[in-house]
């Protein structure tokens, strides 16, 4: 019931995404991913009397390229707090984070609706924190185990103002804002391995009410198909508790994919009271102009407008450009595809049709391709200098998607090459007439519908190697002369 | 001659013409700490074993002609310093086994320069106390009367020194921590300006106002012991970048033309007259050495106490978060369940005063109450900050006592948290405005006890505040009075 | 202003410490006066003022992307209270 007639679904979401620094936020241990437990872990995170955060150049760099990309304004002067509460995979008690003073207030980002049309969401500030460490229950008797390989694992928080309105707007946000992390190269958007997580804050109202309703914290999303899902049984829950007579209560809800349901955590979680305040351990960060410059020149090519460029200076469909900018990978595959010589609107189809649909077929993303951008570029060139047909292209392809050959070789050693000498043609188009004397007499008598039959009997006869264009030509000249 | 009674200075022109090894140095200090230790409780670990291998390689650097100023001097270290595989306890039940895997800023710097640690001096727990009587390892004894306290926190580190059971000792600053126990004990100790001297393995009390810094028999020998461990430190973000002046070359005798300010806030009614008298006879001894005295005002100086006590305890409790049973120290028996843990660890391992700290801390940053108390304090803090930036417009030194009364009786104040807060009255405004500021000694009271003063000086102006008290040491002998024990 | 009990046990249940119930009304009354003390700074205007975090005005420093750190997860572990197969060991945590 995800488009109820009465109710409107008001949700805003909160991601957490991991930066790709190689070291932590505070210290110089590596943030690889599935080291053995604490074995990337220091004093300095472990937080051990004493010690001392020292911040990760690096971290500032990319939040203030995120900043750039969603159109947010970098503050000059952003300040890190403490977030202070007990668990065992916080070691400090506290979590270093932004609280007044994030680096990056007031973005935006454009989601193109299935509908064709564009909605902006705002982003109300992105700001640095901590990743905290990890616990293990499964399989111990009585305790938990902590590793603290994760913690201080630099994240960015990006919060979304409540501007989405659907669990498919929410999977559009999500995917749009992972693939701008993918772009920036500042995050890898692994939702599996925890590397961009995301919580959301759901609230639903009648149509025509302006007021918020009572939100609840949707928490353990680990894919998008899950945050769409508990979205609209949150939404469901929400708008049958509301008709029942019901209220909503504040309450933060764990989603169980397994079960496809959600359940509260309330009355299980202590009520918290994060004491926020300066963090007196680090200075306030101060970002320049001439350093937010210089990110600026750095920028990649964002996908917003990649896509514009596509459309306008390479002559695509609007529908082409948004699938072929849709990620990083996919882009550059197109991109490099170009280079090769291959025209853009030839290759954007190879792409968007042939490659795509293969790669679905087999469960592969684009840079998983066996086909590289440079063989599947070179393999339109044949096409275009007139050296194989398109349908035996498509023959090719499926060969080198099997064998990861280059498309000249199986051409070669399959004998594929298009036949464009007249004499060769000449000959089959002879050797047709003769065997076909009926149609022949159709043809002069006016059907000269009977003309294809007798084109496919040619490219029959030369297994498709024969230039369609030329059997055309010779064939015409022949029956009417 | 008794190796132990010699000051910093001229025990270094001893081990450097040979007169004296280091061993031998070391051997008399670590047997007067084994005769004199047990009455006034002023170290809670002694490392001979570690101090005579340090004094063996001190030595050496001796003979090679590698060595520092302060190879070979034997020193003691306030316990809130983390040394690699020694002991550190911070004074508490909570760390009392803790070993810490890495070294401290400060004590790393002192082993290079080859000085020798002899143990690690008693303090009040965490750091949060003015007497020294809420170390879990029991109170300091102040060698001058002992039944008295010789201040805190820094208590272990000034009584020491009083004792001569070290050429010179590291405390830590939060409030007054070094210099009101230096008061009270008759010894000098400087506390410079924050992030003079590296925090990195200094274990937090209020990080924002939280400084190491020398005490010592003179000025002269904080100056050598300073220069070894200021300096910029990549592993403190709070750590200044300024070079390091050479403080030994700056110190002088002449305070020609120099302005020293008295402000009129720092002497109330509450001030002990002896103490006054003091101070007045100090400024004379200035004024005949050539500077001259100029009233000033801090109006905001009472408000220090107030703000203090709010933003002290306010990281404090968020610094403290991190004694939580489960990568160190202490962990209550058996626990329930998480919660549990929690809570008996933390109640076990902690004293009074470090709790009632957390819970002050917590309250004014609980929900509701940040802008009432912790904006507030933020704000008034500025306040005084600017006050000090105005008088120092005008003049180059502050001159004040350095605290209201001299030491008091062990278990006067113990329960009556305000009026221990109170005898910080002179000290905490130094640390909300990141100031340098020493303490000397400059009379003593009718029953003989030490009387202390202090000198305030501008961001990064250690060298004219040591040398102004050099000045004074040199035209005075308060410092050379020696407890009878 | 001065603090209640109920508030000092709230207070201690935040800050993770126990208080057994003769424990409460001497901090209820310490924590009151020390509330009192501090409560002479309400007294001052301070609309306009700054807050001051630190100290010193310094901008933070930055520190290069570089990995210096290696395993020390032994001597790390070797504070801990408890420990099992290079884990910290902790009481059951309930979600
Ligand atoms: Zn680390």
């Amino acid at each position: 019931m995800a488009n109820d007639p009465l109710y409107e679904t008001i949700i805003g979401l909160e991601v957490h995404a991991q930066m790709l620094t190689r070291s932590k936020i505070f210290c110089g241990c590596s943030t690889t991913f599935g080291a053995e437990a604490n074995t990337q872990i220091c004093p300095v995170c472990a937080a051990f009397p004493g010690v001392l955060p020292v911040l990760n150049r690096e971290l500032v760099q990319m939040a203030i390229k995120t900043g750039l990309a969603v159109h947010g304004t970098i503050r000059e002067r952003s300040e890190f707090a403490r977030k202070n509460y007990f668990y065992p995979d916080l070691p400090a008690g506290y979590q270093i984070s932004q609280f007044e003073l994030p680096i990056i207030e007031r973005g935006e980002l454009t989601l193109d609706l299935e509908s064709g049309e564009k909605k902006r969401i705002g982003i109300t500030r992105i700001h640095m924190e901590v990743d905290a460490g990890k616990s293990l229950h499964e399989g111990i008797q009585g305790a938990s185990w902590i590793d603290l390989n994760r913690t201080g694992t630099p994240l960015l928080e990006i919060v979304s103002e409540p501007d989405l309105r659907s669990s498919r707007e929410a999977g559009a946000y999500l995917k749009k804002l992972r693939s701008i992390l993918r772009y920036l190269q500042v995050c890898d958007g692994n939702m599996e391995e925890g590397s961009f997580r995301c919580d959301a804050n759901v609230s639903v109202r009648r149509r025509g009410d302006t007021r918020l309703g009572t939100r609840t914290e949707l928490k353990n999303l680990n894919s998008i198909r899950n945050v769409m899902r508990a979205i609209d049984f949150e939404a469901d829950r929400q708008i049958d508790l509301l008709e029942s007579g019901g209220t909503i209560v504040q309450e933060t809800r764990l989603w169980d994919a397994n079960l496809n349901t959600s359940r509260s955590m309330r009355g299980k979680e202590e009520a918290h009271d994060y004491r926020y305040f300066p963090e007196p351990d680090l200075p306030p960060l101060v970002i320049t102009r001439e350093r937010i410059d210089a990110v600026a020149r750095q920028l990649p090519e964002l996908p917003d407008a990649k896509a514009i460029r596509f459309s306008r200076e390479l002559g695509l469909s609007e529908y082409d450009a948004g699938v072929l900018t849709s990620s990083r990978e996919m882009a550059s595959f197109f991109e490099e595809t170009v280079q090769q010589g291959a025209h853009p609107k030839t290759a954007a189809n190879w792409i968007t049709v042939e490659l795509l649909g293969r790669l679905n077929r087999e469960g592969l993303e684009i840079e998983q391709s066996a086909v590289t951008p440079r063989r599947l570029g070179r393999l339109i060139g044949l096409i275009q200098s007139g050296d194989i047909s398109g349908k035996i292209a498509k023959q090719v392809f499926e060969l080198m998607f099997e064998t990861e050959a280059d498309p000249e070789r199986i051409v070669a050693e399959r004998g594929l090459k298009q036949v464009s000498d007249t004499g060769a043609i000449e000959a089959a188009v002879d050797k047709v007439l003769a065997e076909n004397p009926t149609q022949v007499q159709q043809y002069r008598e006016g059907k000269t519908k009977v003309a294809g039959f007798l084109v496919g009997q040619v490219m029959k006869a030369t297994r498709g190697k024969a230039n369609p264009a030329a059997v055309n030509a010779i064939l015409q000249a022949k029956l009417s002369g | 001659m008794d190796p132990t009674q010699i000051t910093l200075v001229q025990a270094h022109a001893m081990l450097r013409s040979r007169q004296i090894s280091a061993r031998e140095l070391t051997t008399a200090f670590l047997e007067r700490i084994a005769r004199i230790n047990p009455i006034i409780n002023a170290f809670i670990t002694v490392d001979g074993e570690g101090a005579m291998a340090a004094a063996r390689m001190a030595d050496e650097r001796l003979a090679q002609g590698t060595a520092t100023p302060m190879t070979g001097i034997p020193v003691g270290v306030k316990d809130l310093f983390c040394t690699q595989h020694l002991t550190t306890t911070c004074g508490s039940k909570m760390l009392a086994r803790f070993r810490p895997p890495y070294e401290s800023t400060v004590t790393r710097k002192l082993k290079e320069a080859g000085a020798v640690i002899l143990g690690k001096t008693n303090m009040d727990e965490f750091a949060m106390g003015s007497s020294n009587e809420t170390s879990w390892f029991g109170p300091v004894r102040n060698p001058w009367d002992i039944r008295r306290i010789p201040g805190g926190s820094s208590g272990g580190s000034a009584a020491a020194l009083a004792a001569r059971l070290a050429l010179a000792t590291i405390g830590s600053d939060t409030g007054g921590s070094i210099r009101q126990p230096a008061a009270l004990t008759g010894t000098t100790g400087l506390k410079p300006t924050y992030g003079r001297i590296s925090r990195f393995g200094m274990i937090a009390f209020a990080s924002s106002l939280d400084q190491a810094g020398p005490m010592a028999w003179s000025a002269a020998d904080a100056a050598m012991v300073l220069q070894v461990i200021a300096g910029h430190d990549a592993m403190d973000s709070t750590s200044i970048r300024d070079d390091v002046p050479d403080y030994s070359a700056h110190l002088s005798t002449r305070m020609e033309g120099l302005r020293i300010g008295i402000p009129a806030e720092y002497h109330p009614e509450s001030l002990n007259p002896e103490i006054g008298q003091a101070l007045d006879e100090a400024g004379r001894v200035f004024g005949a050495l050539g500077a001259t005295l100029v009233p000033v005002s801090l109006p905001h100086t009472r408000h220090a106490i107030p703000t203090y006590y709010i933003i002290a305890p306010a990281e404090a409790s968020s610094n403290l978060a991190r004694f939580d049973g489960v990568r160190f120290g202490h962990r209550c028996q058996d626990p329930v369940d998480l919660k549990d843990m929690y809570t008996r660890t933390r109640s076990e391992g902690f004293g009074a005063e470090v709790k009632r700290r957390i819970m002050l801390g917590t309250y004014v940053l609980s929900s509701g109450y940040y802008d009432a108390y912790y904006r507030k304090a933020q704000k008034v803090r500025r306040l005084i900050a600017d006050d000090f930036h105005q008088a120092f417009q005008k003049v180059d030194l502050l001159l004040t006592p350095t605290t209201p009364g001299t030491a008091f009786p062990l278990g006067e104040k113990i329960d009556d948290p305000v009026a221990m807060y109170l005898s910080d009255l002179f000290t905490i405004n130094v640390n909300l405005a990141g100031l340098p500021g020493i303490s000397i000694p400059c009379g003593s009271d009718s029953q003989g006890l030490p009387i202390g003063m202090q000198l305030i000086a501008p961001i990064l102006k250690e060298a004219p505040l040591l040398s102004a008290a050099h000045a004074f040491q040199t035209a005075t002998s308060w410092h050379q009075r020696k407890p009878e024990l | 202003m001065s603090i209640q009990a109920e508030t000092v046990k709230q207070v201690a249940v935040l800050a993770r410490l126990q208080l057994d119930d003769q424990a409460v009304p001497p901090l209820v009354e310490q924590l009151s006066n020390i509330l009192k003390l501090v409560e002479q700074l309400n007294e001052l205007d301070t609309r306009d003022v700054v807050p001051m975090s630190h100290a010193l005005d310094m901008p933070i420093p930055e520190r290069p992307d570089e990995v210096v750190n290696t395993n020390c997860k032994d001597a790390l572990l070797a504070n801990a209270p408890d420990s099992v197969q290079g884990y910290f060991q902790v009481p059951k945590i309930i979600e």
